[in-house]
């Protein structure tokens, strides 16, 4: 007889993958998505600091474009991008629009 | 062999936990629970343990970091009692289902409101469903052997489940009784080395508690904790033995008082047993066949063994001190259980006695005894359940 599922479970439910949550690709519960106007953008890399998550991506000191596959749309990056002059780097637009 | 002192219940159980070492220890004072905690922390201060005492702003936060502190691989304890246990709820849960085997003394105590410090079991038949084993004890004795036990219960590889060590509040927490203390080195090999699993310290191989498990697995999760809970009573039973191979004191999931060859019998929990047995020798000194049945293993509940132990009886009743406002009491309905299954069904009856701490008397076992020689003479049961010990 196969062994039931439930027999193969780890005790208490401890993940022993580390780092297995990026599998879990949380970026389709995004209803508003944050667009990064790389002309406004002054590099202080506050969006990077304040997201919850990790889907703003920085490369050699230099912020590049979101990771969509974990942003949630969470706005805290649009919220506190200084922008310049004004103008902010990073905007939030309906999804699928 | 140990010496033999006079101490009250929370002396014996601070005794059991010094002798144990726990890694760590989170806790908040509640009467009645906080002269158990204070003296433990003396021990600390006095640097006759290494615990990690953690003094944090709540039970709440008490039981969370018996959590964190007990998934990072320590051995761990903490203790409280009625609004405090309530305060755990949510995290009870937790350490249940996460499988860490926190030991728990609870020392019993009514729930608000009215406000009320003494003695009643509502704080821990609220818990009952938690996923805690729960072990009931009668007498400082008692407490201080099953908080013990405890530790080699809920470590045990097979198990890996925090335990509630439940003694009366006021009646065995703060009353002076002769209690015999094993030695330090009895103890220690005893309950053993702490064996780890899973830990989070162990940073060479990361891995995550408490994980978002939603329709997909939680079902079987769930499956895979009730089968747990069906291997504690063989544990339960192995640990007893080895404990009276070391002590003489004899341990099972439950105990039967003149029970073998009863007629009619009570069904009661810790303290009160004692003055029950009393009158149940008064009963027999006049010819009736009484006995009685005091359950130790509250969680899990061992069904099979009880109902076989009750299976001859003409009248049995269960005395809760504890309600479930709109049912039957908590203990009543695990009696209800056990007799199901069997063919004769005996009469049954629920009577619920000492909430908030009152006096549990002779003569009320007294009146129980003489309406079960009623019921099992005529067969029949006016109310199933009612309130006894009331003021007129």
């Amino acid at each position: 007889m196969k062994e039931p599922l439930w027999k193969k479970l780890t005790p208490g439910s401890v993940i022993l993958e580390p780092g297995s949550s990026a599998k879990f690709k949380t970026g389709s519960w995004r209803s508003m998505r944050p667009r990064w106007i790389e002309e406004n953008c002054i590099q202080c890399l506050f969006c990077w600091i304040y997201c919850p998550d990790m889907s703003v991506i920085v490369e050699d000191g230099k912020r590049k474009d979101f990771n969509y596959d974990y942003c949630k749309g969470c706005g805290i990056c649009a919220l506190e991008c200084p922008g310049k002059k004004g103008n902010k780097a990073i905007v939030m637009e309906k999804e699928g629009n | 062999m140990g010496k033999i002192v006079a101490v009250t219940g929370n002396e014996a159980v601070a005794e059991s936990l010094r002798q144990v070492n726990p890694d760590v220890c989170a806790a908040y004072p509640i009467t009645p629970a906080t002269d158990l905690m204070q003296r433990f922390s003396s021990f600390i201060s006095d640097g006759k343990v290494d615990t990690e005492m953690v003094l944090v702003e709540s039970e709440h936060s008490a039981m969370s970091a018996c959590i964190g502190a007990a998934a990072a691989g320590g051995r761990v304890a903490t203790a409280t009692s009625s609004q405090g246990l309530a305060l755990m709820w949510e995290m009870l849960f937790i350490a249940a289902g996460d499988r860490l085997p926190i030991i728990m003394p609870v020392v019993n105590r009514a729930l608000s409101a009215p406000l009320n410090i003494h003695g009643d079991h509502s704080d821990t038949m609220g818990a009952r469903d938690s996923g805690w084993i729960q072990l009931y004890s009668e007498t400082a004795q008692e407490a201080y052997d099953n908080a013990i036990q405890a530790f080699r219960i809920g470590e045990h590889p097979d198990i890996r489940l925090p335990v509630m060590v439940c003694m009366d509040g006021f009646i065995v927490s703060h009353s002076i009784e002769r209690v015999e203390y094993l030695e330090d080195s009895e103890v220690k090999n005893f309950v053993g080395e702490y064996k780890t699993v899973n830990p989070l310290l162990d940073i060479d191989n990361p891995k995550s508690y408490g994980p978002l498990i939603l329709t997909d697995l939680y079902h079987e999760y769930k499956r895979a904790q009730h089968e747990v809970m069906t291997k504690v009573k063989n544990v339960v039973l192995e640990v007893a033995a080895d404990f009276e191979k070391l002590s003489g004191r004899k341990y099972g999931l439950f105990e039967a008082y003149r029970l073998d060859d009863a007629e009619i019998a009570i069904v009661i929990l810790s303290s009160a047993a004692g003055t029950t047995k009393d009158v149940v020798d008064s009963y027999r000194d006049k010819g009736i066949k009484a006995g009685l049945l005091k359950p130790r293993m509250f969680r899990p509940f061992p069904y099979e063994e009880v109902a076989a132990a009750l299976s001859h009886l003409k009248a049995i009743a269960v005395l809760d001190r504890a309600d479930s406002f709109g049912g039957y009491g908590p203990l009543f309905s695990e009696i209800c259980g056990a007799v199901m299954s069997m063919d004769g069904k005996p009469p049954m009856i629920n009577r619920i006695y000492g909430l908030g701490g009152r006096d549990y008397m002779p003569d009320q076992a007294e009146k129980v005894l003489d309406e079960l020689i009623e019921i099992a003479e005529t067969g029949k049961v006016h109310t199933i359940k009612e309130y006894i010990g009331l003021r007129e």
